[in-house]
Parts: structure tokens; C-alpha cells; sequence
């Protein structure tokens, strides 16, 4: 039988805000233990919560960009439990009356674009963290992130495959980067993701039992996460057993899921409205102000930069997806790059470069002003476009300017024909063998030629003059 | 007449006037309390030598001519109100070592008084309890009779300014926390409007009824507290930000052509025939003063009781969840992890009843339940906030019993759950409407017991209900209680 595999997602994604939720505590990583506490977020007897309002614009920023509804009368409430990492035995969230709701995000897979919905994206607050040291019998608690402004997004259970579910991820990490509310690093958790599984039999309109699987640590492991669940849920059937309502935890390392929790000894959160705080009421004039706010999003842009620029589909599709990158690409077009030649420096090369060195479109050092410099050295022949490549790699690697890079990696340009006239008649004279060839009318030889002589000029030969000096000396 | 009997704006003039000092004041008061205290058990912590050092830099401003109406006044203060650097035991055993790094908002503006802090007033633990008998640290006694309860939770502060050991006293009060022990003890308290006065720095029992306040010997001493203690305050985003001040300038005498209304559920089954009549007296010296008493009705008020220890008990419940022993407070030792450390930790430093408000409450907002109980709750809270509306359309305030009995033995309801909160069916509905609500002394009962009244205005009336107590006040021949001979009646 064949099976249908059935994705939701549940997105924790940590506010870049300056303070904290509910306090005036610094919002940052890293900072020395328990640095960034105060008697709110440690909450100390008598201590109140203020709402943060910046927290409350990043959360409708994320609603508006990801088409949903802002609620207009929202409210916070108490989601109740013990552990260490929580300062207050409960956690300050949203139930009820989630801040947005009914959205969607468009995703492009190898099988066209498709429509995730998002159910509701709500606002929380993040909880401590447990230290464990090494060699002791005790743990440690430090409260920096108690209290840090999070949104949960909850998406609708629209995927329907490791793809989809990788895609999904990585457009809307571009969606929230654009509009600048979180540095989504999955790897720092300041983007944690947990994913629903289950799966059916295909053309079936009932739902299967899912499963939660949590510790996902990059969109990869996210992608073969799926996979390894949505497997081992078919065995399961194919075996004549049930699949249990369970929370998982995936193994990076291994590559497989264990049980974390089953559903029978899940919490009983008592949820109720948070009396310290005022219901959170959005008028319109708000939201218009949030979407003067928002940037051009990825989709705008895409559209723009097909309609406007000439960019094929998927050029255009992978320069608008990311921050980073749009931001070097209209960059470079402002230092007055050609639209096409930004684009295929940044598609084709590029992205052999950043894949070769694991790299992020997001960790690129170079600006779009020194890849408009890199191209009108190449425009003005200064180096040839092979040398450009060496320049680009330079850039990526050093952050140097081209002109830098040029100077110290030696690659200005040959082009004066009395310097070359005598490399390429000594060519000519060493290798017989394809002279005759040449002269016989086998005009691929003239690879050849020009390939040798750019190995002895280390590449800098101008590629144009070369082949009319080889062709008047074959001549002879 | 001795330095602890005057009221606080007496003390006000002498101060002024140069005729006594803030330091003589505090001494007087100090001696009072080491008089008393031993049977009253009004204090959990006296500040002995931080209350003189005040009582200086009170004196100080005095002959500057600086500082506010409350200047060189010794005030005490409920043990759930946080004084940076003095324990905030709020009688409980879990918080016995736990000294705040901060000052509560009240605490800030009495310093900026130049008021002098006597110490920390006893309560019931958590300020869950009518008797003052469940704290930690030992019963407090009524000073009109030592075998009697004060009432509860602000058991100590009532007890403190009843017996002169304060001038007046900051407590709290959730469900009748203030106004039940004003009434047992025979001196003047009141519940301001909800938002009234900053929670910053209130220790939690019910975040959406709790509300600080004012207990004294004068309803003037109460609007000069509360003169002080009214400010919005940003760090509290219940707290209402354009609250109006000027109590005491405030304070009318003029009863003529006022409405006052009856509440027939305040006077029915469950309240004692003296009390009673007592209120009915008072009733009667407002009609004397021009104002026109009527019969009315509050149908919603036998359910304000049940929605009242559902919700304070839901919200209690999680309140008080922080007390784990991980970051301060009670730490069970010897545990083997962490869970058992906090269930070993939250059994051995909350008591009984406070244990019995948490069970309450977490099974009321419990999965399955929280429609039925928790939300109806909230549910009949609204209906009461409209009966309450519908009534301030006839009514410019309402005269009802603050307790349905005065004071009683002592350890005679302690085991009897229902027949204690019971004690609070006067006083309950008013927090359930975020009301202001001021008691006061309207007679004595049987064995010279104090016999309390309660005056509720609509919400935001604060200086219109302390206006009627004053009137009454007047009226009666009052305007400064002297504190009792401790078990022996007034003094």
C-alpha cells in the first residue's frame, strides 16, 4: 500500500527585541550566567509584568507577512507547570485568543508552489536554561533567557513530504529575516521547530495518530527527521501495529527518533487569563502603522525583480529569497551593475562558493558595492572573467576589496600583444602535433592553444587576444 | 495623653509645630509595641533601630519644612509588602528567610513621605485565612479581648492600631482582608477602588482582587494614607493612571438629599441580630443628617461568596506556584532531583490552609473542569459588577454589616473551613466588583465587642465613600479613636 505522509510544524522563533517580554532586561546571547535578571524576570515575590510593546509589533509584523488575521482583542494567559528553568511556575503565553491567526505562507518545491496555511501565531515568553557542569552532581540555572519575547507559529497540517517541510522552513526563516524580527539561528535556538507527523493511506481523508518530534538543529535535520518518522510509522502499520500519540526526540548523531513523553503522561496546563496584564487591544490605526513598517517581503520582491528586471524565474526566486543576498544584488544595481550580470555572479559562482565552504547566504562578508567594482573591472578588461572568480573567492573568503585582491593576487590583465606574441609562438613551436591538426581544419585545437598559453600567464592573458595572435601564427 | 493615642493627623500638627519629635514619636511608638506585642503578636519584625534612623531624617525634613503629611508618622506594614532589605516572611514558613531586593510602590511614596516604619505587621499566611490563625509565625490577639481572633488576613495591622502599637497600618485586602479585621478590631479600614493603589512590591494571593490599603483610628487618617498612596504607576498595568487625589481635601460633611441604599442580602440569614441593628442604628444618623436610607436588593450576592474562593483560589494557585525552593525561599534538603525537592519543599513551607487554596485551585482550572467552575466564576463575577451598577443608578452608596459577627474565640473555627469563609460575606462582593469600600466602627456588641459598618460607593468613588464615613464619623461624636487597655476595653 502506498502512504501519504501528513507535516504540521510548531515554530519557536526568539524576538530580536531590545529588552525582554515583560521587563527592562537586555534581550541578548551569550552575556555571563544569570547577567540579565531582574526581580520581574526572576520573578520575585510582589513583581508585576509589563507588556513589551516592541514584542507585540514583531508579532504582527510576522502576522501581516505571513497573510493572517490580527486579532484585535487579544489576550495573555498562564500556561501552568513546575521546572527549574521557570522563574514564576508558569509560563506567560497565548491560548485563547492567539495575537494572529489564519494566514499562509507559499512555498516553491520541484513540483510547483504550494499554500501552507498558518493557524496562528502567538506570543510567549522563553524560560531559563539548565547548566549541567561536568563532573558534578549538581545543576545550575541561568535565567538570561527567562523571559526573552518569543512567537510560536503554528502551521496547518498542509505538508506533505521532507521537501515541502524543509521549503516551508526556509521561507518563512527568509520571511522573518526580511522583516528583521529574529536572526533565526536554528543551531543558537533562537528558531526551534517541532514537527507533527503521522501518515495514512494515500487518497484516505482521515488523519493518522502523529507523533511530535522535537531537537531538530538545522533544516536538514528537519528534512531527514521526517523521513526517518514518517518510515518508521509505516513499519509500524505494515507490521499490524498502532502508532502511539507520542512526543519524540531526534538523534541528529543517529539519525533516528525515541520517545520523549507518551500522551498519557502529558501536562494538565491549567491555562487561565493572566490577570496582571491588560487584554492587548489592536486597532487599525496600529496595524497600519506595523505595515508602513513592513519591508518589500521576498514574493514582492521576486515578482519585481522577474517583471522589472528581465531575472529568469528562478534566479529571481533564489536572489529574493534571502536578505543577504537581495541586499547585495540592489546594492551592486545602485553602484551600477548590469541587473543580469549582479544576478549570474550571485547565482552561478557564488553559490558554488558558499556550498563548497558550508556557508550561509546570511554569513557573506563582501558588499553589493565591491560586486559592482569586481564587474566593472571585468567590463573594463582590467581582468579577465576566469581571474574574476579568483576575485570573488578572495571577497568571500577575506572581505578585501577587488581592486586589493587584484593587486595582491597579481591578475590585472595581458593584453598587450608584444608581450604575448612571443609565449604564443613558442606554443605553437612546442606542439606540432596540433598545429598540423589546426591547420587541418580540427579548429577545436585552438582550446588547446589558448589553454596553454593561460597556463604560463597564470590566467591573466586577455582570452580575445590570444585567440587572434594564435590564429595569425597557425596561419604561417 | 500619651504619644501612641493620637491619630495621625493630630500627630501631623504636633510634629509640625514643632511640639514633639519624629524620634520621641517612634521611641513612644516602639515602647508601645514592646508593651503590647508579647500578647497581641501584632508583629512578625519590629524595625527598631531603622525606624529611629528614619524618625532622624523625618525630623530633619520637619524643620526644613519639607516632607509630606505623613511625615514623622510610624506606619506599620502588612508582612506581604515589600521593604528592600527587611524580610517579607507573609507569615509563611517558605518565605521566612526572604528579604526583598526592592520597595513595593507604597513603600517608595511613604519613604517619600518621610513616614517611619515600624515593622511588619503578622497575618494570616499568604493572607489566605479570616482569623489571623494560620501564619507561620503564631496567632495574633484582639486587643478588646485577648482570647478573640482579630480577624484576618491584616489581623496584625488592625490588632497594631487598635492597640496604639501603630498609628496606622498599610494592609491588603482580597476578599475583606482590611475591612473584616477594621470591623473585629474596632478601628477604621478601607479597600480602595481596584487600581487604585500600585500592587508593585504586594506580594500575590488573587492578582485581579487584591488591593491595597489604609487601616487608622480616623476615616481622616485613612484619605491622608491614601493621599500618599494613590499614584499610577507604570509598572502595575492594572493600576489606574489618572486617579484623582485630594482625599482629605476632599472629605464632606453634607449628608442632605444623599440615597443610600440597603442591600436586604446583607442583613439576612448568617448575620448576628446585633450587628444588625447596629447597622440599622447608623442607617437612621444618616437619615438624622438629611440623606434618604432605602431597602434594596443585590439578588447575586449569595454567589459572590463561591465565585469568590474559586477565582482568588485558580489565581491563588498559580501565584504561589514560584515558591519551588529552587531561587529563594524554603529548600527541603536531601532530595534526590529536582521534582522531589519541589514537592518536598512546597509540603514542608506552606501550611495547611494555604496548601488546601492551591489544591482548590488547580483543580478548578484543571482540563474538563475550567468551564464549569473557573469561568462560570468570572461569568457571575460580571453579573455581580452589574447588579452593583444598577444599583449606583438609584444609590449614591450602599450601608451594609462589614462582618456578620464580631470577633470570635479563638481556634473556634479554625478546622471548620466553611464556617471561616463564611466570615467574609460582607466584604466579598465588593472586591468581586473592584469596589472602594470603607469600614468603620458603628457600635459594640455583646462583651463590648466592636461592631463594624461598611460603606461601598461605585467604582472610582473612593473620596465620596470616605466622605460618608467622615459625615457619619462627625455625626457620631467621633474622629479619633483611642487605642483599647490591651484585654481590657477601651482605653
Amino acid at each position: 500500500m502506498k502512504y501519504e505522509t501528513v507535516i504540521g510544524m510548531e515554530i519557536h522563533v526568539e524576538l530580536s527585541t531590545e529588552t525582554k517580554m515583560f521587563c527592562g532586561c537586555a534581550n541578548a546571547f551569550g552575556a555571563g550566567e544569570n547577567t540579565l535578571c531582574c526581580p520581574v524576570c526572576a520573578g520575585l515575590p510582589g513583581t508585576l509584568p509589563v507588556i513589551n510593546a516592541a514584542a507585540v509589533d514583531y508579532c504582527i509584523m510576522a502576522g501581516l507577512a505571513t497573510n493572517c488575521e490580527i486579532t484585535r482583542h487579544s489576550l495573555m494567559d498562564r500556561k501552568n507547570y513546575h521546572y527549574p528553568d521557570l522563574t514564576k511556575g508558569f509560563q506567560t503565553s497565548q491560548l485563547y485568543y492567539p495575537l494572529c491567526r489564519n494566514g499562509y505562507v507559499d512555498i516553491e518545491t520541484g513540483t510547483g508552489v504550494k499554500r501552507i496555511g498558518i493557524r496562528e501565531i502567538h506570543m510567549e515568553e522563553d524560560a531559563g536554561k539548565l547548566v549541567h557542569p561536568d563532573g558534578q552532581s549538581c545543576s545550575r540555572v541561568d535565567y538570561n533567557r527567562a523571559g526573552v519575547p518569543l512567537i510560536e507559529i503554528v502551521t496547518q497540517p498542509d505538508m506533505r513530504s521532507a521537501e515541502e517541510g524543509r521549503v516551508f522552513l526556509e521561507t518563512l526563516r527568509n520571511i522573518l529575516l526580511c522583516i528583521g524580527i529574529s536572526d533565526c539561528k536554528m543551531q543558537e535556538g533562537s528558531l526551534r521547530c517541532d514537527v507533527n507527523i503521522s501518515v495514512r493511506p494515500e487518497g484516505s481523508e482521515e488523519l493518522g495518530t502523529r507523533t511530535e518530534t522535537k531537537n531538530l538543529n538545522s533544516f536538514r535535520s528537519a528534512g531527514r527527521a521526517i523521513e526517518y518518522e514518517a518510515a518508521r510509522q509505516v513499519d509500524v502499520i505494515e507490521g499490524g501495529g498502532r502508532v502511539v500519540q507520542q512526543t519524540l526526540r531526534y538523534d541528529d548523531a543517529t539519525g533516528t527518533t525515541s520517545a520523549l513523553r507518551s500522551k498519557e503522561d502529558s501536562h494538565d496546563y491549567r491555562y487561565f487569563p493572566e490577570p496582571d496584564l491588560m487584554p492587548i487591544v489592536v486597532d487599525e490605526d496600529w496595524i497600519a502603522r506595523i505595515r508602513e513598517r513592513l519591508p518589500e517581503l521576498p514574493e514582492t520582491k521576486r515578482i519585481r525583480y522577474e517583471r522589472e528586471l528581465g531575472i529568469p524565474g528562478r534566479d529571481a526566486r533564489m536572489l529574493s529569497s534571502s536578505r543577504r543576498l537581495s541586499a547585495i544584488f540592489e546594492t551592486a544595481m545602485a553602484a551600477g551593475a548590469a541587473p543580469r550580470a549582479a544576478a549570474n555572479w550571485l547565482i552561478g559562482d557564488l553559490m558554488r562558493m558558499l556550498k563548497d565552504r558550508l556557508l550561509d547566504t546570511e554569513e557573506i562578508g563582501f558588499s553589493g558595492e565591491d560586486l559592482a567594482a569586481l564587474i566593472a573591472l571585468i567590463d573594463k578588461g582590467t581582468i579577465s572573467s576566469t581571474a574574476g572568480r579568483q576575485v570573488l573567492e578572495g571577497m568571500l573568503d577575506t572581505g578585501k576589496p577587488p581592486s586589493k585582491l587584484v593587486e595582491e593576487l597579481g591578475l590585472t590583465q595581458i593584453s598587450d600583444a608584444d608581450a604575448l606574441r612571443e609565449i604564443v609562438k613558442q606554443i605553437v613551436r612546442d606542439n606540432p602535433k596540433p598545429a598540423a591538426d589546426y591547420r587541418a581544419g580540427k579548429k577545436k585545437a585552438m582550446a588547446f592553444f589558448t589553454g596553454q598559453a593561460m597556463k604560463r600567464t597564470k590566467g591573466k592573458a586577455n582570452p580575445v587576444l590570444l585567440q587572434e595572435l594564435f590564429a595569425k601564427e597557425l596561419k604561417k | 495623653m500619651q504619644l501612641y493615642e493620637y491619630t495621625a493627623h493630630e500627630l501631623r500638627s504636633l510634629l509640625r509645630s514643632g511640639e514633639v519629635s519624629a524620634a520621641e514619636t517612634a521611641e513612644a511608638l516602639l515602647d508601645r509595641i514592646a508593651g503590647t506585642d508579647p500578647q497581641l503578636n501584632a508583629y512578625i519584625t519590629v524595625l527598631g533601630d531603622a525606624a529611629l534612623e528614619q524618625a532622624g531624617e523625618a525630623d530633619s525634613l520637619l524643620k526644613a519644612g519639607d516632607g509630606g503629611a505623613l511625615c514623622g508618622v510610624p506606619v506599620g506594614i502588612k508582612d506581604n509588602i515589600c521593604i528592600r532589605g527587611v524580610r517579607t516572611t507573609c507569615a509563611s514558613r517558605m518565605l521566612e528567610n526572604f528579604s526583598p531586593p526592592y520597595d513595593a510602590n507604597v513603600i517608595e511614596l511613604l519613604r517619600a513621605q518621610g513616614s517611619v516604619f515600624l515593622g511588619k505587621c503578622n497575618m494570616d499566611e499568604f493572607a489566605m485565612g479570616s482569623s489571623t490563625e494560620t501564619s507561620y509565625f503564631g496567632p495574633v490577639r484582639n486587643p478588646h479581648d485577648l482570647s478573640r481572633v482579630p480577624g484576618g488576613s491584616s489581623g496584625g495591622s488592625a490588632a497594631a492600631v487598635a492597640a496604639g502599637s501603630a498609628v496606622v497600618a498599610i494592609g491588603s485586602d482580597t476578599g475583606g482582608s482590611i475591612r473584616q479585621p477594621a470591623s473585629l478590631c474596632g478601628v477604621v479600614g478601607m479597600k480602595p477602588t481596584y487600581g487604585m493603589v500600585s500592587r508593585y512590591g504586594l506580594v500575590a494571593f488573587a492578582s485581579s482582587l487584591d488591593q491595597i490599603g489604609p487601616l487608622a483610628r480616623s476615616v481622616r487618617d485613612c484619605a491622608m494614607v491614601l493621599d500618599a498612596i494613590v499614584k499610577g504607576d507604570s509598572r502595575d498595568t492594572t493600576s489606574i493612571m489618572d486617579a484623582q487625589d485630594g482625599f482629605e481635601a476632599r472629605l464632606e460633611t453634607d449628608m442632605k438629599g444623599k440615597r443610600v441604599g440597603l442591600p436586604r442580602e446583607y442583613f439576612a440569614q448568617g448575620v448576628d441580630e446585633e450587628v444588625r441593628d447596629a447597622v440599622l442604628e447608623a442607617a437612621k444618623t444618616f437619615e438624622s443628617m438629611g440623606a434618604v436610607c432605602e431597602e434594596c436588593s443585590l439578588p447575586l450576592a449569595e454567589y459572590a461568596l463561591v465565585a469568590y474562593y474559586l477565582v482568588s483560589s485558580a489565581e491563588a494557585s498559580s501565584n504561589l506556584a514560584r515558591y519551588d525552593g529552587v531561587r529563594y525561599g524554603y529548600r527541603a534538603h536531601g532530595a534526590k532531583d529536582h521534582e522531589e525537592m519541589f514537592v518536598r519543599s512546597r509540603s514542608e513551607g506552606f501550611g495547611r490552609e494555604v496548601k488546601r487554596r492551591i489544591m482548590l485551585g488547580a483543580y478548578v482550572l484543571s482540563a474538563g473542569y475550567y468551564d464549569a467552575y473557573y469561568k462560570k466564576a468570572q461569568q457571575v463575577r460580571t453579573l455581580i459588577m452589574r447588579d452593583y451598577a444598577a444599583l449606583f443608578n438609584k444609590y449614591d452608596f450602599l450601608l451594609t454589616p462589614a462582618s456578620p459577627t464580631t470577633a470570635w474565640k479563638e481556634g473556634a473555627r479554625i478546622d471548620d473551613p466553611l464556617r471561616m469563609y463564611a466570615a467574609d460575606m460582607c466584604t466579598v462582593p465588593v472586591n468581586i466588583a473592584g469596589l472602594p469600600a470603607l469600614v468603620l466602627p458603628c457600635g459594640r456588641g455583646e462583651g463590648g465587642l466592636p461592631i463594624g459598618m461598611q460603606i461601598i460607593g461605585p467604582a472610582r468613588s473612593d473620596a465620596l465613600v470616605l466622605g460618608a464615613g467622615y459625615a457619619y464619623e462627625q455625626a457620631a461624636g467621633g474622629g479619633a479613636l483611642r487605642p483599647v487597655e490591651v484585654g481590657g476595653g477601651q482605653g
